[in-house]
């Protein structure tokens, strides 16, 4: 096991390189230039020549990039453009709110989704799985930004049940598991909820269908055992399926979350990228893809650390 | 046996009768506590706490945030008066003089008692160490982050020197009277901080010190400042009138409008047009100014423009319904009758009015040669929206049909905004402009003083890439005149200069001028004293609660 955790750590490597490069490269191929984050917009042409200097941007692309990289492998991860702060403090406090959020959405999506898509998939047909498929296609098809939009107006503005923004009345650097802070996760976490739960319902509850009528599960009932004992079964059956879809999709709401948290103004890595896309601050952006990155690549490096724990016959594979 | 009696059921009406008082007296006076201190919470539309150490980033409207509240510049803008323009003031500096023997010399007497925040005095030796902290690149505190927002609004400083503690002699490349409209933008940071924090500028970020009306008390990058009221300001006249002043950055113009809907903030500037009934409804109050600011189509003048012919830029100019403009954006707006508001005393008194009249600006098309059925082409480069760029697409589009009603077919290349300023401090005569055909650029920005409202579109010596003088116009009637502005150094006689500058640019069309920015902001009844001067600088220490 431990050489195969080793080989999936050592497969990471390449894939956060290209990573990196690719969005180093695509920042670059998009219009615009990186000192509108610290120059005025009619800044004269030496203020913006001495700018490039001081901040090495006069240097060609693959030196910019080297340089970047050699300092990140050593865990420094530079300073932003726009605000001179470190990138690498900047995305921690940011990844941790996001991963708050993106907890509680994705614990919340995937365990709502099990239910529903096990009921959907055992009462196949029925008005249970019309019910829960619509639920899952609404899930997976409504633009989400506009969901929280919706959200925030009924339960915000008119009942004023939830706040609107933020993460807490004092930021999120006051952050604490009591009342008056979660109320604040509430709106966003089920905007983001959404998502997962739409496909989790729609994984789970054809896994389920399809299971249900494998022969294994005649042979279950022709032994006699009881319902509880035959789901028992189709559960641990469709769990490394569920388990590797919730896996990506943890992974996703841990980076693509970036309309949510700017309709909650949520101070997350979403948030953060955000910021960072519109004002070019290069280094950030690396920064914080790369975190996302590495983020993404550990949480499936866990799903296929589990998948084998559950089914013992994926481990042999 | 006994049976269970909760505690409270042993006081005896007597004792109840004297808790009662006695609970409601302490209660209150822990509310009293409580309420000692006043909080306004303002949601601004930013996605960052601009920069705290002295200069702030993102424009002219950050000023208000962190800039004039923490700092205070030499020589300050009224910015406590909402019923005319505001004018220059005593800041740091209590006086000035130009050297009767060389005028690029000015003296400037230096306000004594001024404390910084971390209690060191404010002297010229402050004022040559911040100079150096923005000019000198050799300077130990130099920041180069500082450097790029003041440097350009600070151009025509040479040098500057100390004469005693309490004076200080700055000189300008050239005689320029119009030097002190550059020194707002200049803010002073104490060097006794700066060493204190271990000469970092980052870590005087969350701990800096000036010498304005408000002290720094917390930064939460991208999430609040709080800045509490500085008792020890030395102008008594503006000590601010709440204790606590909370920033929080609301990029998103709904989720602002939200969060003062549910009570989460007291204020926001810069409502989303469309929710404006529904916060006037709930009682929320609206506030807006004229304000210096311009949403205008920047022609290129070069030869080979369709703009070159001044009865097609006057035609452009009739073709608008500016008051649908006004109405397209619910109000938060007022049309444009040139680069300048109408109450400018730059302004002047152009005979070309600009108003709608759609036959007038069909003649002159036809006198140009064109008519609805045979076109002016043009390609017009645009932001698909961005901070101060007001409803960029649907007001472009607006604009597109009313000139294709007289006979000028427009053609939009729709960039980002960040992109838009390449394109503009690039120039018109640039390959990414004329060599794509682009001959206009619709670009709205800040017009709050001589360089930015006037010199900075005009002058010969400002053409691309050398300033913003982004379509090339050359007139050396106007070079002249601004050359005598900056050797003139009576206001009246500066300001009639300027008139007539504004009166040749509106006369000769030079710009599709369409609307001003009111600068909107919606308070909850709370909020009291909250003043909108008539410019991007606001005085924050009027707020009460």
């Amino acid at each position: 096991m431990l050489s195969y955790i080793l080989k999936r750590l050592l497969y990471a490597i390449p894939i956060a390189l290209g990573v990196t490069l690719v969005s180093f490269m695509l920042v670059y191929l998009a219009p615009g230039d990186p000192l509108n984050a610290i120059a005025p917009a009619d800044a004269p042409a030496d203020v913006v020549a001495s700018l490039k200097a001081a901040y090495g941007l006069d240097q060609p692309l693959p030196v910019q990039y080297a340089k970047w990289l050699l300092l990140a492998v050593q865990g420094d991860l530079g300073k932003s453009i726009a605000s001179g702060r470190e990138v690498a403090a900047e995305v921690m406090s940011a990844v941790g709110n996001t991963l708050l959020l993106a907890g509680v959405a994705g614990l919340a999506g995937v365990l709502a989704g099990c239910i529903l898509g096990a009921l959907a998939g055992y009462w196949h047909g029925s008005a249970i799985d019309r019910i829960a498929t619509i639920l899952s296609v609404v899930g997976v098809s409504i633009p989400h930004y506009w969901l929280g939009l919706v959200l925030t107006i009924i339960f915000s503005t008119k009942l004023a049940w939830f706040p609107a923004m933020g993460a807490g009345p004092g930021g999120s650097a006051d952050w604490a598991f009591d009342i008056v802070h979660l109320r604040y996760l509430v709106l966003p976490a089920l905007t983001l909820s959404v998502i997962p739960l739409g496909i989790i319902t729609r994984t789970v509850r054809a896994l389920v269908a399809d299971m249900l009528e494998q022969e294994f599960v005649t042979a279950l009932r022709a032994r006699g055992l009881s319902n509880r004992s035959i789901f028992r079964h189709v559960a641990k059956n469709t769990a490394p399926t569920v388990l590797a879809v919730a896996g990506l999709q943890i992974g996703y709401l841990m980076g693509g979350s970036i309309l949510v948290e700017t309709v909650f103004a949520w101070p997350g890595t979403g948030f953060l990228l955000n910021t960072a896309i519109f004002q070019r601050d290069i280094p950030l952006l690396q920064g914080t893809i790369l975190v996302l990155c590495m983020f993404f690549v550990s949480l499936n490096l866990l799903v296929d650390i589990v998948q084998p724990l559950i089914d013992p016959r994926m481990g042999r594979a | 046996m006994h049976a269970f009696r909760p505690p409270c059921r042993s006081f005896s009406l007597p004792g109840w009768l004297l808790a009662a008082p006695l609970a409601l007296a302490v209660s209150l006076a822990f509310q009293s506590t409580a309420e000692a201190e006043t909080v306004a919470r303002y949601g601004i539309s930013l996605a960052d706490i601009p920069l705290t150490t002295g200069q702030p980033d993102k424009g002219a409207g950050a000023y208000q945030f962190t800039g004039h509240t923490i700092y205070d510049p030499l020589v300050a803008w009224e910015a406590n008066v909402d019923s005319r323009p505001g004018k220059l003031m005593p800041g740091l500096a209590s006086s000035w003089k130009v050297d009767p023997k060389d005028s690029k010399k000015w003296l400037f007497t230096l306000r004594k008692g001024a404390l910084f925040h971390d209690g060191s005095e404010f002297k010229a030796d402050a004022v040559v160490w911040n100079l150096d902290k923005v000019l000198n690149d050799k300077s130990p505190q130099f920041d180069a982050k500082q450097a790029a927002q003041v440097k350009p609004r600070i151009p025509s400083i040479a040098s500057y020197r100390k004469v005693d503690d309490y004076t200080v002699e700055i000189t300008t490349k050239d005689v320029d009277a119009l030097f002190l409209y550059q020194l707002p933008w200049f803010l002073i940071s104490s060097p006794a901080q700066f060493d204190k924090v271990g000469k970092d500028w980052n870590k005087f970020a969350s701990q800096p010190s000036g010498t304005g009306p408000f002290k720094l008390e917390k930064l939460v990058p991208r999430e609040r400042a709080e800045l509490v009221k500085y008792a020890g300001y030395w102008d008594k006249t503006r000590l601010a009138k709440t204790d606590r002043i909370v920033l929080i950055p609301i990029p998103d113009a709904l989720t602002r409008s939200n969060a003062l809907l549910n009570g989460q903030v007291d204020l926001i500037e810069t409502p989303p047009p469309d929710v404006l009934p529904q916060l006037t409804g709930a009682g929320f109050k609206l506030v807006k100014n004229v304000t210096p600011h311009v949403w205008p189509y920047h022609f290129s003048t070069l030869p080979g423009s369709p703009w070159t012919d001044i009865r097609v830029r006057k035609a452009a100019n009739l073709a608008i319904d500016r008051d649908g403009v006004v109405k397209l954006m619910n109000g938060l707006a007022t049309p444009a009758l040139g680069q300048l508001d109408a109450t400018s005393p730059w302004f002047g008194k152009p005979t070309f009015k600009l108003k709608y009249d759609v036959a007038a600006a069909k003649a002159l098309m036809a006198q140009a040669g064109y008519s609805q059925a045979k076109p002016l082409k043009a390609k017009i480069i645009i932001a698909q929206g961005g901070t101060g760029q007001m409803l960029s697409l649907p007001m472009n589009e607006y604009v597109q049909q009313s000139l294709a009603e007289v006979g000028i077919q427009l053609e939009f290349e729709v960039v980002e905004l960040e992109n838009l300023y390449l394109h503009w401090r690039s120039g018109a005569k640039a390959d990414m402009n004329a060599g794509k055909g682009i001959s206009g650029i619709n670009l709205a920005y800040v017009t709050a003083d001589p360089f930015y409202g006037i010199t900075r579109f005009v002058d010969s010596r400002y053409i691309a890439p050398n300033g913003v003088n982004w379509g090339g116009y050359n007139n050396p009637k106007i070079d002249a005149s601004l050359d005598k502005i900056r050797t003139s150094f009576d206001p009246k006689v500066q300001d009639a200069l300027l008139a007539g500058i504004h009166q040749t640019m509106v006369d000769e069309s030079l710009m599709l001028w369409v609307v001003h920015d009111v600068n909107p902001h919606v308070l909850s009844p709370k909020v009291k004293g909250f003043v909108q001067a008539q410019h991007w600088f606001q005085d924050l220490t009027t707020l009460k609660m």
